[in-house]
């Protein structure tokens, strides 16, 4: 009986323990690499606790904020999905931090010659995207408008990962994801032109539960330091 | 003789209940009753996806987990532990694993899903029979393990009555040993029906997210709760009433 209790005690403990040192990041798919590096040098100037990283769609940040997740920092992929966390919040501002563009994903070497966003309205091609609901799904649908492309994709992924990951698996022909994503190998970009390709912005929101290290966090990521964490994972200023 | 439940005994078992049952009763307290007939209406496609998986996948899950069941319950080959252990194990894996492993072998660069597109062209992933095949590897092993616990109640001696007036081993398992374990058969099949209604980790692995084509109820539950979370909270609602029927007609059935 005791020692049931004291494993409840601590259960409890732990799921409340946080707000004092350890700085909890909730970042979009995109960022997960890079927030791990960012966690790292930021803890490198400011070793007051541990830096955890939590990554999942930006849709599921929103809902894990408004169910009172622990989160003390958050990272979108999109203004909409930061204001809608600020807003929920009610603390800290949003802070523009890294920029993005989409490119198309095929498999390494490009073997179906797909060459252009047009190229993907052909129904013979397996074609995945991110869900309209999550930001690479909303600038997805955006580049798609000013293309005047129609596509009907095999599927609309949780996730921009969930995409890569399709057409990394050889499951899908291609798929729209960020230039960013490329990083992680073993896929083919195809650059998309200028004229039709969106401008991602990158937001970080401080949350109210992170207190003063978590604004400290969001100002590290716009110092030179930062900055070039994001530039060496491919990321836009 | 005291029948008395020791208290601490009881303390425990009312936080359990309240752990389990206070999500679903905050659940009805968010729901928007006015908007709830809309809700469910808004998404007909889904609820029409989810009827047509989860009976197909039921109609699959049947087919071999009743087999299974019996082959389990009166086999005595060696290794019967094990081909147990191997049919039970997608209750206790982590539905995103099913997936992955499911992606990983009938996918279209897996073993098995390779030789269904060189032979057939035939393609799992993004496709309705996906996301039936994603239900029904979730769906077998509750059918053949309420199966087997059925055919183990069968009254062996009125097998052997049928044997001695002439029944074949196929006849005796559909005239004397089906009867027996009907009620038993019927629970399998409710609770694998449950089961495959509420897939979600596998199928969206699996199977992806297309509204009208892979996007069962579940799944919708999910990308709803960013556009619209009361819908969310209305179709979640709708899953609960729709489980706790599941519930009460397999009870109905299995204990009698």
């Amino acid at each position: 009986m005791q020692v049931m209790a004291a494993a409840l005690l601590v259960m409890v403990a732990g799921a409340c323990a946080g707000p004092d040192s350890e700085l909890v990041l909730g970042v979009a798919s995109s960022l997960n690499e890079v927030s791990a590096d960012l966690a790292e040098a930021f803890s490198a100037v400011s070793p007051d606790g541990d830096v955890q990283l939590s990554a999942s769609g930006s849709q599921v940040l929103v809902s894990q904020v408004r169910g009172g997740a622990p989160l003390d920092v958050v990272l979108t992929a999109d203004a909409a999905t930061a204001q809608a966390i600020a807003a929920l919040d009610g603390w800290g501002d949003t802070v523009r931090v890294a920029g993005n563009r989409m490119v198309i994903a095929v498999a390494e070497g490009n073997p179906l010659g797909i060459e252009a966003v047009s190229d993907l309205a052909n129904g013979e091609l397996t074609i995945v995207v991110a869900a309209s609901e999550v930001p690479a799904g909303a600038y997805t649908d955006e580049l798609l408008r000013r293309a005047n492309v129609r596509l009907i994709p095999a599927s609309n992924e949780a996730s921009v990962r969930g995409v890569l990951t399709k057409v990394r698996l050889g499951e899908a022909d291609a798929g729209i994801v960020y230039q960013t994503d490329l990083l992680v190998g073993g896929i083919t970009g195809v650059p998309i032109s200028d004229a039709i390709n969106p401008t991602v912005d990158y937001y970080a929101v401080a949350l109210e539960s992170g207190g003063s290290r978590a604004t400290e966090f969001v100002e590290f990521l716009l110092t030179s330091d930062g900055q070039q964490v994001f530039a060496k994972h491919g990321f836009a200023p | 003789m005291t029948r008395q439940i020791p208290t601490r005994l009881a303390a425990l078992a009312v936080v359990g209940v309240l752990l389990v049952s206070l999500p679903l009763l905050g659940l009805l307290a968010r729901v928007p009753w006015t908007g709830f007939l809309g809700d469910v209406d808004d998404a007909t496609q889904a609820l029409q996806i989810s009827a047509v998986v989860s009976a197909l996948a039921t109609l699959a899950a049947v087919t071999l987990g009743v087999p299974l069941g019996w082959v389990l319950a009166r086999g005595t080959f060696r290794g019967r532990t094990v081909l147990r252990a191997a049919v039970l194990l997608p209750i206790v894996l982590p539905p995103v694993v099913s997936g992955v492993a499911l992606l990983a072998s009938l996918g279209r660069s897996g073993p098995v899903g390779g030789l269904l597109d060189d032979l057939f062209g035939i393609t799992l992933p993004f496709t309705t029979a996906g996301a039936v095949v994603a239900a029904t590897f979730v769906a077998v092993p509750f059918v053949t393990l309420v199966a087997e616990a059925g055919f183990r109640g069968v009254d062996r001696e009125l097998e052997d009555i049928a044997a001695t007036l002439g029944a074949g081993p196929w006849r005796r398992f559909r005239r004397v040993a089906i009867p027996q374990a009907a009620p038993a058969l019927a629970a399998g099949v409710v609770l694998g029906w449950a089961r495959a209604l509420g897939e979600f980790g596998a199928t969206i692995t699996f199977a992806g997210n297309l509204p009208g084509r892979t996007q069962t109820l579940p799944l919708a539950i999910f990308f709803e709760l960013e556009q619209d979370p009361e819908a969310a909270f209305s179709l979640s609602v709708l899953l609960v009433l729709v489980s706790v029927a599941a519930l009460a007609v397999a009870r109905r059935s299995w204990v009698r």
